[in-house]
């Protein structure tokens, strides 16, 4: 009735209605850039691909570069998720990176040097992420530290709790005899990294998968999600409608460590040891990938499958880009390419709308 | 030069369409020199994208514009600045760290000829301006140590400073307490007497007859009529504008008050820096069932400052007792004050009101949550069953329930943040400025809202800076000066001088 012209049907008419499959394919495309770009990609992916000189196939869509994929960018996913809903309630966390590099080497403190038991091993490391964000979260929520310095401060001082731990070096098996070390690789290092389903899965990538499709639950479908919303849209009107702004931040940079600290202990059983160093500059690729994903670093605008996609964007393109033969240089100006891109293309709907 | 007056500007013809909506349709619009012109209709009327025609921010479909006996297109507003049109909007363009001089002077600074300022010149200009507007203030300060009011008397200067003819005003009064209104108006007329010509953009009857000439009404992107102000009647100027009559603008139905729902007493809140002023100084008043109380006062008397203490909004800073049905009650947030049944309107929908980037749903239910979702899961069904009766209720015209809300006109947004707290079903309602800034059609639904909602039970705090409509809206009024409550009337008692002369001063000093 108050509709404005451009929403009411327009194939109601018959021949209109046989057109419209496309029309809405169209339609959903323009609405969610994102996606169209994530597809856009892909089918670059398969025409520049070089092909298999003895099969013919296209490597870019072998099970085993696909499955690469998401292997090689499920710790940045990983960190991206917390990351989104951190962006989604107007802040940043700039410690994930750190929060990795320090969980990866008491993943393997604890595993490795003192032959600990793999459950409470990993319910210490959770833990330790979960600390590390509620820190965050208390700074930014109660002593109201802007969420760029706080995570800053946090991102050094995990970044040194890593080295205290490790001693400065990579903790890894048969080394550093003052520790009770094992000889070999605990199997669960293997075991989290083997592929399975013929090649198109690890425990890893599927910790990642599992990981946002909870997440993305808990942002839709929970008042916990929506308060993020809230929070991020409007601060002071999200208080004054009784939402509890403090525990809702204080909850979005716990999570945000809870899923850097799942990304270390990837981290440490992708690579084998636990690396002090590892992680870091993750926390920019964790950004660029929400970004990416058309959530706004303003709060209130996004979402957790938004940043699946952007993740996938930028580990397709990298993909494309070593396949085609350039080197992390070109990769990384890409990269910088395809940011900007992916900002104005969002900001240019948001503006027409 | 001609003797009989040539129209300074004559718009024509003028059809706009924004992504197949029809904004204007064939609208002529023409302003006299040296005259006031009120152009007024409801939102979405078509008032600001003519205005943005004229300004070149947004260029016709069809149609010319006659400015100065010369056809013009405005390709920026660059371009129409430099012609000598103005526009001054409600959010002011100014920079406030810089003084009241650079302000004034901003791009178009004396130079000499090296490049550098002519700062004795500068300052010695911008004196003259600010003389001439009757504010004689230090120009070497910053225009953020000055109030909102003189701040728009320098967007005014601002725009003398750039020999402009002609000056849009949009809403000038609308952040204004009454007394600097009339401080504008004395500007507005100063202007015109030196022949500049005014469109003055208002929902306010009151100040379209007070200050304007002529007015020009729109409806629905077309022109309705274009009259002298003193031949035409208010009826039939809102008649024009909402295509139906409005019988009475404020609908007030009286009832016998039942029990007391809230009772403040000794209510004192120190300001924020503890610097021994307090904003709320041993207040004291009550409210009872089915009646509706208004707090009058000027900007900053403390209206909004006691409906946010009641709510919790200053934590524990407030000092004193409330009492809501008898049962003294401490909030200390938001939260505890919406489970204790009330409810706070805010008097800026953008800024503290609204949850802009989210849907029309998602923020009608955003404060009734706990109570649609107690598990803390959420499902769409039951949040639509518990809001779409209320969307049709109040008749918010959007798209849908999941359009996002910035995207709605001022007065459904104003709707959409009164559902948000009805959806919350509060005792007691604390309106803050609930008309502010909307078009008559919405504010007519919105008073008999709250008639309905006394009718109900409900009592209501109001306050609102525009006195008509506390004084015919209210049963009660308490009047506040410098955070004290300095009167109390009765409906009867309650005339415009009387309640003006206790909110500028205090009584016994």
């Amino acid at each position: 009735m108050s509709d404005p012209p451009e929403n009411r049907p327009k194939s109601e008419t018959p021949e209109a209605s046989r057109a419209s499959w496309g029309i809405l394919a169209l339609r959903l495309l323009g609405r969610h850039r994102g996606i169209a770009a994530l597809v856009a990609v892909f089918i670059l992916g398969c025409i520049v691909s070089p092909r298999n000189l003895r099969t013919g196939e296209i490597v870019f869509l072998t099970p085993r570069n696909q499955s690469n994929v998401l292997f090689e960018y499920s710790e940045y996913g990983l960190l991206a998720v917390g990351m989104t809903l951190v962006i989604l309630t107007a802040g940043i966390d700039l410690s994930v990176g750190s929060v990795l590099g320090f969980v990866a080497t008491l993943f393997s403190f604890l595993v490795i040097a003192k032959g600990m038991h793999l459950a409470p091993a990993v319910l210490i490391c959770i833990a330790a992420g979960c600390g590390i964000g509620a820190t965050s979260g208390l700074l930014v929520a109660k002593l109201r530290i802007q969420p760029f310095v706080a995570t800053l401060a946090m991102m050094a001082a995990a970044r040194g709790a890593a080295k205290l731990v490790s001693g400065g070096i990579k903790i890894a098996h048969g080394a550093r005899p003052w520790y009770v070390l094992q000889d070999a690789p605990p199997p669960v290092f293997e075991w989290m990294t083997a592929p399975y389903a013929g090649g198109w899965l690890r425990p890893v990538t599927l910790l990642f998968l599992v990981t946002i499709v909870i997440a993305a639950l808990v942002v839709r479908y929970t008042r916990f999600g929506r308060y993020l919303y809230a929070v991020g849209g409007n601060e002071e009107a999200a208080r004054l409608s009784g939402v509890a702004v403090a525990r809702t931040k204080v909850l979005a940079y716990l999570i945000s460590g809870l899923t850097a600290a799942l990304a270390g202990i990837s981290s440490a059983c992708r690579m084998g040891y636990g690396d002090p160093e590892a992680g870091a500059t993750f926390e920019l690729d964790a950004i660029a990938a929400v970004v990416i994903g058309g959530s706004s670093l303003m709060g209130g605008r996004g979402g957790v499958m938004l940043t699946l996609i952007g993740t996938l964007i930028i580990g397709y393109v990298n993909k494309i880009l070593s396949l085609i033969g350039w080197q992390e240089a070109q990769r990384l100006l890409a990269k910088g390419v395809i940011i900007v891109l992916a900002v104005v293309i969002q900001e240019t709907r948001r503006r027409r709308e | 030069m001609p003797d009989q007056p040539q129209p300074a500007l004559r718009m024509t013809g003028i059809s706009k369409a924004f992504a197949g909506v029809q904004a204007l349709k064939a609208v002529d619009f023409s302003v006299l020199p040296g005259e006031v012109h009120g152009l007024v209709g409801e939102n979405g009327a078509g008032k600001s994208t003519l205005m943005r025609i004229l300004s070149g921010a947004t260029r016709p479909d069809s149609g010319e514009i006659i400015w100065r006996g010369r056809r013009q297109e405005f390709a920026s507003p660059a371009a129409a600045q430099a012609a000598g049109i103005a526009m001054i909007h409600q959010e002011l363009s100014l920079v406030p760290g810089a003084s009241v001089a650079e302000n004034l002077l901003l791009g178009h600074e004396p130079v000499n000829r090296a490049g550098l300022l002519r700062r004795t010149e500068m300052l010695d200009i911008a004196v003259r301006i600010m003389s001439d507007l009757g504010v004689p203030i230090d120009v070497r300060r910053p225009v953020e140590d000055y109030p909102l009011a003189v701040q728009q008397m320098v967007e005014v200067g601002k725009a003398l400073s750039r020999d402009a003819s002609l000056i849009v005003m949009d809403e000038p009064t609308s952040p204004l307490p009454d007394t600097e209104a009339d401080r504008l108006f004395d500007t507005i007329r100063y202007l015109r007497d030196r022949g500049i010509s005014v469109v003055y953009i208002s929902h306010r009857m009151e100040e379209i007859y007070r200050i304007c000439d002529r007015v020009t009404v729109l409806r629905d992107g077309e022109l309705v009529g274009v009259a002298p102000i003193s031949g035409v009647a208010r009826d039939r100027l809102i008649e024009w504008m909402v295509g139906r009559r409005i019988d009475t603008l404020f609908p007030r139905r009286q009832l016998a008050p039942g029990e007391e729902l809230l009772r403040i007493e000794a209510l004192s809140l120190p300001s924020h820096e503890g610097e021994g002023r307090l904003l709320l100084d041993n207040v004291c008043l009550n409210l009872r069932a089915g009646e509706i109380v208004g707090i009058a006062g000027l900007r900053g008397a403390g209206a909004s400052e006691l409906m946010g203490a009641v709510f919790g909004r200053y934590g524990c800073r407030p000092t004193g007792s409330v009492a809501l049905k008898g049962d003294p009650v401490r909030f200390t947030s938001p939260a505890q004050a919406i489970r204790g049944g009330l409810a706070m309107l805010t008097c800026d929908r953008k800024a503290t009101g609204l949850i802009m980037p989210l849907s029309v749903l998602h923020n009608m239910t955003l404060s009734a949550l706990p109570d649609i979702a107690p598990s803390g899961i959420l499902r769409r069904s039951a949040e639509l069953r518990r809001a779409e009766p209320l969307f049709r209720q109040l008749n918010v015209r959007a798209a849908s329930l999941d359009a996002e809300v910035s995207g709605l006109s001022g007065g459904n947004q104003q709707k959409v943040a009164l559902a948000k707290w009805l959806m919350t079903e509060p005792q007691c309602l604390l309106l803050d400025e609930p008309t502010r800034g909307i078009d008559v059609g919405a504010k007519h639904e919105i008073y008999e809202l709250m008639n309905r909602l006394v009718e109900q039970g409900k009592g209501i705090l109001l306050t609102t800076s525009e006195l008509p409509e506390l004084l015919a809206m209210s049963d009660r009024i308490f009047v506040m000066h410098r955070g004290k409550v300095t009167a109390e009337f009765t409906r009867a008692e309650a005339t415009r001088e009387r309640v003006m002369a206790a909110a500028m001063e205090a009584p016994g000093e």
